[in-house]
C-alpha cells in the first residue's frame, strides 16, 4: 500500500507534536522514523495509526483520505514497545484477537494462529500466558499478533528498545527478513540510528516535531542536509567544530586556532567569505600520520575492540579519531593527523543547513 | 532453586531469636482488648447474663448457658430485615460498581470539557457528610414517590429509594478508586486493541476490565458491607418493620423506652456479622489489594 504524508501537524494547545509533515512511502517500503525523545516520531505514527487526529493535514492510504477512518477500519498492525500484550489472555488468545473480532471462523482462526506462530518460532508456547514468556518470546507475540490479520501497513513503535543487545540484533534482522518476504509497507520508529540505518529503505529524520531529511540511508550519511543530521547518525558521531573557509591562490583551506586543513574546491567555494562555518568531519576520514598534517596530542584512548577511538587535543578542539589498536598511544603523546578533505562537510551555523546538499 | 529458598525460610521461621518474637509478642497483648470484646459478644449470646466474660444466669451464679437470644431467627421480621440488608448491599454492589467503571473508564481516558471540574466537583461532594443533606435527600424521595410506578420503587419509605440514596452517596469514592485503577493501565494495550479492531466498548469490557478485576472485587466487597451495615439512611427514609434492614430491626431493641436486652443485640450483632465475615475470608487478598493499586501479571 501507498502512504502519503501530507503537511501532517498535531497539536495540543500550545504545544505542537508535529510540525507538517510531508512525505510517502512506495508500496512495500521499509520507512525508519529516526530522531531523539520528544521529536514526534511517535506522534506522527499515531496519526497514521488512527488513535490521534491529525489538527491539519492528510493522511492518504492508495490516494483514499484517512483521517477520519477509525483504527480498526485502516487495516494496520502494530508492534509496540512495551509489547502491549493482553495479560489475561494467553498467547493464542493474543494472537487470535483481530481474527476474533474480525469474525473469522474458529478452524480458520486456529490454523492462521498457528500458521503465524510457527512462523515467529512460538509454535509451541500458545497456550502460554505473555508473563511467562521471555522478552524476546514476548516481541514475537507481538508480532504475531499484529501479522495475522494480514494488514497492508505495519507500524512499529520501537519494539527492540526493551530487549538486551545481543537479542536486538537478531531481531533486527528477522524484522527486515520478514518485512522483505511478505512485502508489507512498514513504518519503524526508533531514536537508535543504527537500527534506521541497517533496517530502513528510506529513513526520515525528525526533530523538534520537524521533518529534518528524508533519504535513503547511505545518502543520509553521505550527504547530512543538517547539522542535526551530521552529529546523528553515524557511530562514533560526526567531529564537528567552527572554522573560517579562507582562498589562498588556488587553495581553499579551513582555519581556527592552532589547525588548518586544505579543502578541495568543489567545498570550499561554497563556503569562502561566509565567514565562521561549522565544519564537519567523520572519525573514520581521520588517520594518524607519520611527520605531516595537524599536530595534536592525545586526550584519551577509548578501546572499541576493532577499533581505538582516539580523543585527540589541538588547543582548544577535540576530534575524534578511529586508529588502530595495534598502534601504541599514550595519554599525553604527540600525534599527527591526516584528514580526507574530500570527506569534509560545511554548515551554515545559522541556518544549521548544509552548504554543500540542499 | 525456589522450593529451596522457601525451605531454608520456613526453617528459619521456627528458631525465632528473642528479637524476632518480641514483635509477635507485642502485637499479641495490644490485639487482646479486641479479641475480648469479640468473646464477649460471643459468649454473651449464648447466655442470660454476663458478668465480665463470664456467663450468669438470672440469679447471679455461674452457667445459664441458653439459645433463647437467638429466638429472633424464628420471627419472619428477621428474614424480611436480613432480604433488605442483602438488597442494598447487592444494589451497592451492582451500581457503584457498574457506574463507577463506566464513569472512571471516561474521566481516566477521555478529553472532555468539562472533565477536571466534574472530577474536582466529585470530590467535593464526597467530603460532605451524608447526615448534612437528609433534609434535601428526604425532599427528592418525596417528589419521586409522586411519581406513579417509579415512585413505588425508589420513593420515600421504600428499599429502593433507600439503595438509591446510598448508591448515589458512595458513587464519587467508587469513581475516584476506579480511575486509579485505568489510570495504572497502559495506554499501549488500549491502542492496540484498537489496531486489532476492537469497539471503545470492547476494549473496556474485554481488556480493561478484567485487569482492574482485583480493584473492581475489593470495591464490591467495601460497597457490600456499606449496604449491609447502612444504618443512618435506612432509619431516616423508611417507616415500619416491612423496609427495616438489619440494623435498623436492632435499634428497635435499645429503644428509649423499654429495658435492653444487650445478649440480643448481640445475638442479632453476630448474625449481621455473619456474612460479612464469610466475605472477607474469601476475598481478603482482592480486598487489601485495593491500597495497592492494580493489577498483576501485568507485562
Amino acid at each position: 500500500m501507498r502512504v502519503e504524508l501530507d503537511n501532517l501537524t498535531k497539536r495540543w494547545g500550545d504545544v505542537t507534536g508535529a510540525d507538517g509533515i510531508t512525505l510517502d512511502m512506495q508500496n512495500g517500503e521499509f520507512v525508519a522514523f529516526l530522531g531523539p525523545s520528544g521529536c514526534g516520531k511517535t506522534t506522527t505514527l499515531l496519526m497514521v495509526a488512527g488513535i490521534y487526529k491529525p489538527t491539519a493535514g492528510e493522511i492518504r492510504f492508495d490516494e483514499r483520505v484517512v483521517n477520519q477512518v477509525a483504527p480498526k477500519d485502516r487495516n494496520i498492525g502494530m508492534v509496540f514497545q512495551s509489547y502491549a500484550l493482553y495479560p489475561h489472555m494467553s498467547v493464542r488468545q493474543n494472537i487470535g484477537y483481530p481474527l476474533k473480532l474480525k469474525k473469522t471462523p474458529a478452524d480458520e482462526m486456529e490454523k492462521r494462529v498457528q500458521r503465524v506462530a510457527d512462523m515467529m518460532g512460538i509454535g509451541h508456547l500458545l497456550a502460554r500466558r505473555p508473563a511467562q514468556l521471555s522478552g524476546g518470546q514476548q516481541q514475537r507475540v507481538a508480532l504475531g499478533r499484529a501479522l495475522v490479520k494480514e494488514p497492508s501497513l505495519l507500524l512499529f513503535d520501537e519494539p527492540l528498545s526493551n530487549l538486551d543487545a545481543r537479542l536486538r540484533l537478531t531481531m533486527r534482522s528477522e524484522i527486515k527478513r520478514l518485512q522483505l518476504d511478505l512485502g508489507i509497507t512498514s513504518i519503524y520508529v526508533t531514536h537508535d540510528q543504527v537500527e534506521a540505518m541497517t533496517m530502513a529503505d528510506r529513513i526520515a529524520v525528525m526533530k523538534e516535531g520537524k521533518l529534518q531529511a528524508y533519504a535513503p540511508p547511505n545518502e543520509l550519511y553521505e550527504q547530512p542536509r543538517t547539522i542535526f543530521i551530521a552529529g546523528f547518525v553515524g557511530n562514533p558521531p560526526m567531529n564537528l567544530f567552527d572554522a573560517q573557509i579562507v582562498q589562498e591562490g588556488k587553495r581553499y583551506l579551513a582555519r581556527r586556532q592552532g589547525f588548518e586543513m586544505e579543502v578541495p574546491h568543489k567545498q570550499g567555494s561554497r563556503a569562502v567569505g561566509k565567514g565562521q562555518v561549522v565544519v564537519g568531519i567523520r572519525p573514520e576520514d581521520i588517520s594518524l600520520a607519520q611527520n605531516t598534517g595537524i599536530t595534536g596530542e592525545v586526550f584519551v584512548v577509548e578501546p572499541l575492540g576493532r577499533d581505538n577511538l582516539v580523543d585527540v587535543r589541538i588547543e582548544d578542539l577535540h576530534l575524534f579519531v578511529l586508529a588502530d589498536p595495534r598502534q601504541p598511544l599514550q595519554i599525553g603523546d604527540p600525534v599527527q593527523l591526516q584528514i580526507d578533505g574530500g570527506k569534509v562537510q560545511l554548515f551554515d551555523p545559522e541556518t544549521e543547513y548544509s552548504l554543500l546538499w540542499t | 532453586m525456589a522450593p529451596q529458598g522457601m525451605e531454608i525460610e520456613r526453617r528459619n521461621e521456627t528458631r525465632l531469636t528473642l528479637g524476632q518474637a518480641l514483635p509477635y509478642a507485642l502485637l499479641t497483648v495490644s490485639i487482646l482488648p479486641i479479641l475480648a470484646g469479640y468473646a464477649w459478644v460471643l459468649i454473651a449470646t449464648f447466655s442470660q447474663r454476663t458478668n465480665g466474660l463470664l456467663p450468669l444466669d438470672a440469679q447471679g451464679n455461674l452457667g445459664g448457658l441458653t439459645f433463647e437470644n437467638w429466638a429472633f431467627l424464628s420471627e419472619s421480621d428477621i428474614w424480611k430485615a436480613t432480604l433488605n440488608s442483602f438488597g442494598i448491599g447487592m444494589s451497592m454492589v451492582v451500581g457503584v460498581g457498574s457506574i463507577s467503571a463506566l464513569a472512571a473508564y471516561a474521566l481516566s481516558r477521555m478529553n472532555f470539557p468539562g472533565r477536571k471540574g466534574f472530577l474536582g466537583m466529585t470530590m467535593v461532594l464526597h467530603a460532605f457528610r451524608p447526615e448534612m443533606l437528609l433534609i434535601a435527600i428526604f425532599q427528592v424521595l418525596l417528589f419521586i414517590g409522586g411519581i406513579p410506578l417509579l415512585g413505588d420503587l425508589f420513593g420515600f419509605n421504600t428499599v429502593g429509594g433507600v439503595a438509591l440514596v446510598m448508591v448515589t452517596l458512595d458513587l464519587p469514592l467508587g469513581i475516584w478508586l476506579m480511575k486509579g485503577f485505568f489510570d495504572n493501565l497502559s495506554w499501549d494495550m488500549e491502542r492496540a486493541a484498537l489496531i486489532d479492531g476492537a469497539s471503545r466498548f470492547r476494549v473496556w469490557w474485554e481488556i480493561l476490565l478484567p485487569q482492574i478485576r482485583p480493584g473492581l472485587a475489593a470495591l464490591s466487597i467495601f460497597m457490600f458491607i456499606q449496604g449491609w451495615n447502612a444504618y443512618i439512611i435506612p432509619f431516616t427514609f423508611t417507616i415500619g418493620s416491612r423496609v427495616a434492614n438489619l440494623p435498623v430491626y436492632i435499634n428497635r431493641f435499645s429503644g428509649d423506652t423499654s429495658f435492653v436486652s444487650w445478649n440480643k443485640v448481640a445475638a442479632i450483632g453476630l448474625f449481621q456479622l455473619i456474612p460479612v465475615l464469610i466475605f472477607f475470608i474469601f476475598t481478603q487478598e482482592a480486598l487489601l489489594n485495593i491500597y495497592g493499586g492494580g493489577s498483576k501479571g501485568g507485562t
